[in-house]
Order: structure tokens, then C-alpha cells, then sequence
């Protein structure tokens, strides 16, 4: 059962809490999404104050996801939700577990930065990130707008870039080992860049369990640990079904 | 519109060459279940009319052996018109046209060699007001068997407390057996009326609201004692109470306007409803 055009409920107070969740979400998200972008400018340009700065407010990012969280169980307390309305609060509470720890993801490339101190060794060991930087914001900004969507499709979309994140990772991996041959002195900060390298990764991993969830909410279909065919043939099928 | 219980036609998976773990714990798991209850009442294309008004539209349906199937839907869908369908209770009513068929062990409840004294005895019903006799509760307990002939102390005895532990009854009155029912508070009654029911060992269990006149913890007891009762008897239910039917039933059947618009696993249609109709009721977007 597809969500779309659903009428309001008799109950218009839910409508307004539901509708709080799912704005808090995106709010949470745009955000997050804040964070890595300063990152990727930090290690772009150099800037270790959009560095600092992510590192030291990432508090901001917790504190949402506390206040949804909390938001999540009091409408489970008060309303006992069922159907779509039990797959938002779900998914919504699954998806702010994934945008705090992108937001940790992002403040730990943060301090890391920090650690590297000047200016021209960051640009060369992150140099390569760069692109993968951003593919991983845009990954995570689709994300967030098939949720704000509810569009299954688009989120099966931005699931199947994770692949390419991933190997896009392997390319970069072993261009930092390359550093660590040629120089020994070097192996310090380039561990931090390889940390950085996977955080992005990580925030991919995010990105994509997020489109999962949107998946959930709006098919009602748990596609975790599947292959990606595979969860496509399911809904094709099921919206074959339903024509 | 055939429903039978949701999972039982799924295509078999195979050939997968990832994840194919959870997948097969998450299909295999309600396939198994469903395959594992047989049907103990079938209706077939049953259509029941109150004079020229048309209460129930071609009712297909399975209850499962031994299973809560629970039937919810708005005032006036025809939820408690289809349970009464199944001992015959409409009989009762004037005016009222039925045809289609109800399949007990393969055998039409609607024939006319059908006894409906003896159908009664295999299929019970409780009400929504508990009515016990202005008798003894062990009396109310006792009087199916004595209607059935039974006189020997020590057989009544036995049956009598049998049916009230059965009802999750007899601790609270076993020193008062001999009092009148009508002294027992309103969810003791309610116990009552159900081990009334359960003496004669029925099959099947009509429950008709048993709780909506009942206190919380009274029906948190009700709710307890259905979940004891299903290893005995198949139950089904008729609710107002949406997350009681999510609670207690194995099946769920939503109707509106006489139809049935959709029956499945209880988990299924209150996470992942496939019809339209049965999402806005059960999210409250009804009305």
C-alpha cells in the first residue's frame, strides 16, 4: 500500500506530530549535511576553521536526534501507530541513527584534519577524497530528498551509488599506500587520511541504509542484506501486483 | 474476492545468490505457519440479507484451525453478522435471507440434515454483556452437560472445575462455587460465560466484543485467557479495539459495507496493509 494521498486522520493532532518528526528529520539531515559539506571545503581548500568548526558542534547533531528519538516514543505511548503510520515513526528512528553517526563520521574527519596542522600536506594526501567527497554529499542529499519524497525509486537509485563509493575507496586506498612506500615519514598523517578515507565510506554506508529505510516506510518491505537485483525485482514486482 | 491467509501464495524463492538467509527466514517464516493450520471453517460465497438490505457480499474466507482470527471493521460492516452466521444465530432473527455456505469438517452448517442444537454444542459463542444464569456459578458451568444428560456428581465435579481453570476462574471462586454467578464482578462473569462455553468442549469459540464492557484489567485477563484458550479451540473474535485485535489474533479480517476487504497475518495487515480501505481504518484516517 503505497503512501502517497493519504487523507488526514480524524485525529488532526496526530497528523501535526507525525508531520513534526518527519520536518525534525529533514531539518537533522540538512544538518548533517552542513557538517560534511564544511569538511570536504576544510580539506579542499585547507580551511581548518570549517574543521574546527564541525568538530566542536557536532553536540548540535545529538541533540536532535535525542529530541526525535524521544519524539518517536511518545507518539509509539500515545497513539499506538499502525500501517504507514507505524512504518514512519520506525523509519524515522532508524534514520536519525544513521544521519548521528554520519554526523560522527563528519566530526571525526574534522579533528583529523586538525591533526594534519598544515596546509600543503593536507591538500596532497586529500587531494584524491576530494570527488569522492562530494559524491558522497550528493549521495546523502538524495537520500534525504527520497525520504522527504517518499520515493522508493529514487532511493533504490542513490542505494546502488554506494557501489561505486566503494570502489572508488579502493582507487584512493591504494594511492595513500603509495605515500607510505615512498616515505616513511609520511605513514603518520596518511593513516589519518586513510581514517578520513573511511569515514567517507562510511557516510556512503549511511547514505544507503537510509535509502533502505525510505524503502521500508514506503513499500513496507525490509530490503536490508539483499542484493541490490534483487530488491529491484521485488518491486517491480509488487508494483506489478498492484497494477 | 478469494482471501486466504496472506504468504500461502507467495512463489517459492530460489536461486538467490545473496542474502538469501534473511530472506528465507523472513517468507519460509510465515509460509511454514500458515501451511501448518488446517481450515476449520470455510465460507464459501455467503451472501446474507436482512429483508431487501444486503449485510454481507459474497464472503469468502479460511479461519484456520486452532488460530485467533479476528474481525474488525466500523460499526455496521457486518463483522458480527458474519460470526453469528457461524452457529446459526441469525437463524433466530426474522427476515433474514442467507445463502452461500459455511464448511464445517467439509459439511455445509446450512444443510437442512444439519442439527443446530448439535452445531451449537461444537461451536460456541460469548457475548459483549457477560449473562450468566441467576443461578450458581457451578450450576452455569454445569448446564450444558446436564443438558446433555450428565448426572453423575463426580463427572460434573471434574468438568466444572476443568472448564473454570480453563477460564482462568478457578482460584478466584473455587471457595464459592455455590454462590450466585450473579454476586462475580463484571470480567469474573465474563470468565464465567467462556468456561460456561468451554464445559461442553466445544471446537470453535465465538467471541462477540467479550471485552468491551470490561474494566483494563479485566480485559488484560480476557486477553490472557484467549491466548491460553487457542491450543484448545479456534477462536475468532469480533473487536472494536484495534490494538486488542493486533494483540491477541493470528489473522485479522477488516470488512466495510459488507465486503471483505482484506485478510491476512495479523502482523502483516496492521504493518503492511495491501488495500487502501484497510490502511485508512486502521490509521485512524477513517471517517
Amino acid at each position: 500500500m503505497a503512501l502517497s494521498n493519504l487523507p488526514h486522520h480524524i485525529s488532526q493532532q496526530f497528523d501535526k506530530e507525525l508531520e513534526d518528526i518527519r520536518s525534525k528529520v529533514l531539518a537533522m539531515g540538512g544538518l548533517v549535511e552542513d557538517h560534511l559539506q564544511r569538511v570536504i571545503e576544510a580539506f579542499a581548500k585547507g580551511d581548518f576553521e570549517q574543521a574546527e568548526y564541525v568538530a566542536v558542534n557536532d553536540y548540535k547533531v545529538n541533540a536532535l536526534e535525542v529530541e526525535i528519538d524521544s519524539d518517536c516514543t511518545e507518539i509509539l505511548l500515545r497513539r499506538q501507530p499502525a500501517a504507514g503510520d507505524l512504518r514512519l515513526v520506525v523509519a524515522v528512528s532508524k534514520t536519525i541513527t544513521d544521519l548521528e553517526r554520519i554526523g560522527d563520521e563528519a566530526e571525526k574527519i574534522g579533528r583529523l584534519i586538525l591533526n594534519v596542522g598544515n596546509p600543503t600536506a593536507l591538500r596532497s594526501y586529500y587531494v584524491g577524497m576530494l570527488a569522492m567527497g562530494h559524491h558522497v554529499r550528493r549521495m546523502l542529499r538524495a537520500a534525504l530528498d527520497a525520504f522527504a519524497r517518499m520515493d522508493s525509486q529514487a532511493a533504490l537509485r542513490v542505494a546502488q551509488e554506494d557501489r561505486d563509493v566503494d570502489a572508488e575507496t579502493d582507487v584512493i586506498m591504494r594511492h595513500l599506500i603509495t605515500y607510505m612506500m615512498e616515505d616513511p615519514r609520511s605513514i603518520t598523517p596518511v593513516l589519518d587520511a586513510v581514517l578520513s578515507l573511511r569515514a567517507l565510506e562510511r557516510i556512503g554506508d549511511h547514505a544507503h541504509n537510509i535509502c533502505e529505510n525510505v524503502i521500508y516506510l514506503v513499500e513496507g518491505k525490509d530490503v536490508r542484506h539483499l542484493a541490490l537485483e534483487q530488491v529491484k525485482q521485488e518491486l517491480e514486482a509488487s508494483h506489478a501486483a498492484e497494477e | 474476492m478469494t482471501a486466504s491467509p496472506e504468504g500461502a501464495e507467495q512463489p517459492a524463492q530460489s536461486g538467490l545468490t545473496h542474502g538469501i538467509g534473511a530472506q528465507a527466514l523472513r517468507e519460509g517464516g510465515s509460509r511454514a505457519r500458515v501451511e501448518a493450520h488446517e481450515t476449520c471453517l470455510e465460507v464459501r460465497k455467503l451472501n446474507l440479507y436482512y429483508g431487501a438490505k444486503r449485510a454481507l457480499n459474497d464472503i469468502d474466507l479460511l479461519i484456520p484451525t486452532k488460530q485467533v482470527t479476528a474481525f474488525i471493521g466500523p460499526s455496521g460492516c457486518g463483522k458480527s453478522t458474519l460470526l453469528r452466521c457461524f452457529n446459526r444465530m441469525n437463524d433466530l432473527i426474522d427476515d433474514v435471507r442467507i445463502n452461500g455456505e459455511v464448511l464445517l469438517d467439509g459439511h455445509n452448517i446450512y444443510d437442512r440434515a444439519i442439527n443446530v442444537a448439535q452445531l451449537r454444542r461444537r461451536i460456541g459463542m460469548v457475548f459483549q454483556k457477560p449473562n450468566p444464569f441467576p443461578k450458581s456459578v457451578y450450576e452455569n458451568v454445569a448446564y450444558g452437560l446436564r443438558i446433555q444428560g450428565v448426572k453423575s456428581r463426580r463427572v460434573l465435579d471434574k468438568a466444572v472445575e476443568r472448564a473454570l481453570r480453563g477460564a482462568a476462574l478457578w482460584e478466584e471462586v473455587k471457595d464459592r462455587v455455590h454462590d450466585n454467578a450473579l454476586g462475580l464482578s463484571g470480567g469474573q462473569q465474563q470468565r464465567l460465560v467462556i468456561a460456561r462455553a468451554i464445559a461442553i468442549e466445544p471446537e470453535v469459540l465465538l467471541l462477540d466484543e467479550p471485552a468491551s464492557a470490561l474494566d483494563p484489567i479485566s480485559t488484560l485477563k480476557i486477553e490472557e485467557l484467549i491466548y491460553e484458550l487457542k491450543r484448545d479451540y479456534t477462536i475468532v473474535i469480533v473487536t472494536h479495539n484495534m490494538q486488542q485485535a493486533a494483540r491477541v489474533s493470528d489473522y485479522t479480517a477488516f470488512m466495510y459495507m459488507g465486503d471483505l476487504i482484506e485478510f491476512g497475518e495479523t502482523r502483516t495487515l496492521f504493518t503492511t496493509p495491501r488495500r487502501k480501505q484497510t490502511e485508512d481504518y486502521i490509521t485512524g484516517r477513517y471517517g
